[in-house]
């Protein structure tokens, strides 16, 4: 089978590419939404028909549900998620006290069941962790891009930011040669997007199912021939927020659909 | 690799399978797939020696699609859905997947309309067709070509 | 899972043509993938679904591997009398589920 990457190509690619990548002009910003298919902008838009509405119920019926050894609900200490989870996916990730670095929502969600249920952590891409993370997250949907950032997060978005900026992997390419550099042209039949996380967590047509940021990070590693970093690691975490910092402003649109 | 109109000729005559070698077409084989020969098997399975004839039936789908694991598909009759006169079944069937059987649908008159919509998986480029069956016993159909391409950045197998 | 997403209107005049939307929650796997040792990951997809209306069957599908995952089937049906619209999905290794929705016709 031929490779799903032209090696030849890439070559020129990353030849053609400028010295420095500048980031995208704030005006120029557009969501991955905008780069797919009218037929799966449509799946996206109704929500009887967007698979990962199937993940939200799943979430709300484990929001009321009484879990670990303290045997308590994520409703009993936040109430109607519908007011309370409001905007909290559009701030993360955000600066943990305790951890004393910014975590993901996914990671915020497993450490409350932790912390508050007396439960084991959920495990990354889970079922149940997708579920609660889907139901959370399209509490802030419409809502737009707003980490929270101060002094504390500084040295994390830097690091995230150097990530994002550093060439990588066998094809020894940077996130922002294609994100920054090259959004708009085609790649392997599809058109690059700009790599703005605001439909998070989402149903990847790809994947058949529903995944993170994070899986998805690991699956552009993947792809430019680099070792994926290990799903909670704090460099993908970093890359997190700085993608969410980088898409400031935009409008939430989780849960997604994307090719 | 036939062409569409050479598909439609099938279509329209019983004895398909001798209209496509007449007219000197390679189909090329590869192992994982099936062929545009299993297509007209499970197709030939469905009407039987019946003659199917290219019109009434609707089928729409994408000309270019991002993901060939979804693919949406929407399929419809004209037809005025009476007790007198309704839609039996609608089938659909692809060329180049592994199998060339899709779906079939069962409708009748308590449908009100004859139309349905699915998501459906495309192993590569290729023709999907819709036979329907009528009340009356007559068999039409309509093809569609879609383009498929494949996604970059995957996860490691 | 949530087992399915179902949509039908609540209500609906006598006569009218409703609109069905349906969203199960399967993988479908097709039988053709393998996995990373080599070895053949089977089949194990949902093969029917079956709607009926206070009982009588009013619309039916028989899937096969090509239907992709998570399967999603819009039809349609007339608006007869108020009473209870059943689903029910069945596939491989015993997968069976029903869910049912109230339709009040006026």
């Amino acid at each position: 089978m031929a490779p799903r990457w032209g090696l030849g190509a890439l070559i020129v690619l990353s030849l053609a590419a400028a010295a420095v990548a500048g980031e995208i002009p704030r005006a120029e910003r557009r969501s991955g939404y905008e780069f797919m298919s009218r037929e799966t902008r449509a799946m996206q838009d109704d929500d009887t028909a967007n698979p990962a509405m199937l993940w939200v119920l799943e979430g709300e019926a484990l929001w009321k549900a009484k879990a670990g050894s303290a045997g308590r609900a994520c409703t009993d200490c936040h109430g109607d998620a519908r007011t309370t989870m409001k905007g909290v996916a559009a701030r993360h990730p955000a600066f943990d006290p305790a951890r004393g670095r910014p975590i993901s929502l996914e990671q915020r969600i497993s450490a409350c069941r932790v912390d508050r249920q007396g439960g084991p952590p959920l495990a990354y891409e889970s079922r149940e962790l997708m579920a609660l993370t889907a139901f959370v997250a399209r509490q802030s949907r419409g809502l737009p891009v707003d980490p929270a950032m101060d002094a504390r997060t500084q040295p994390f978005l830097d690091a995230g930011r150097a990530t994002f900026h550093r060439r990588q992997g066998q094809l020894n390419l940077s996130c922002s040669q294609c994100h920054d550099d090259h959004w708009g042209r085609q790649l392997a039949g599809n058109v690059i997007p700009q790599a703005h996380p605001t439909g998070y967590p989402l149903y990847r047509l790809e994947w058949q199912g529903m995944g993170s940021l994070q899986r998805r990070l690991r699956n552009c590693l993947t792809g430019i021939r680099a070792e994926p970093y290990e799903y909670g690691a704090p460099e993908l975490v970093d890359l997190e927020l700085y993608l969410m910092s980088r898409a400031a402003g935009m409008k939430m649109d989780a849960p997604a659909v994307r090719p | 690799m036939s062409t569409p109109s050479s598909r439609r000729e099938f279509l329209r005559t019983a004895g398909g399978v001798a209209a496509v070698m007449a007219a000197g077409l390679a189909i090329s084989v590869t192992p994982a797939r099936a062929t545009s020969e299993a297509m007209k098997d499970a197709i030939r399975k469905v009407v039987g020696a019946a003659k199917v004839t290219a019109g009434r039936v609707k089928l729409e789908l994408p000309p270019l699609s991002e993901n060939g694991n979804t693919v949406p598909l929407t399929v419809s009759v004209e037809s005025p859905m009476t007790p007198a006169e309704h839609v039996k079944a609608i089938h659909v069937f692809t060329e180049l997947n592994p199998q060339p059987d899709v779906a079939t649908f069962r409708l009748g008159p308590r449908a009100g309309r004859a139309r349905v919509a699915t998501r459906i998986r495309l192993a590569t480029t290729q023709t999907v067709v819709a036979v329907t069956e009528l009340s009356d016993g007559s068999f039409w159909s309509d093809t569609a070509a879609v383009v498929v391409t494949l996604a970059a950045c995957l996860e490691d197998a | 899972m949530a087992g399915a997403l179902i949509n039908v209107p609540e209500r609906a005049r006598r006569g009218e043509i409703v609109e069905i939307k349906t969203l199960i929650s399967h993988p479908m796997e097709t039988g053709y993938r393998r996995n990373q040792s080599g070895a053949r990951v089977e089949r194990d997809i949902v093969r029917l679904f079956v709607c009926t209306y206070n009982g009588a069957e009013v619309f039916r599908a028989e899937l096969h591997p090509a239907i992709a995952a998570n399967p999603f089937i819009v039809f349609s049906t007339i608006a007869t009398e108020s009473g209870t619209l059943s689903f029910q999905w069945t596939g491989d290794n015993g997968f069976s589920v029903t869910e049912s929705a109230a339709i009040t016709v006026d």
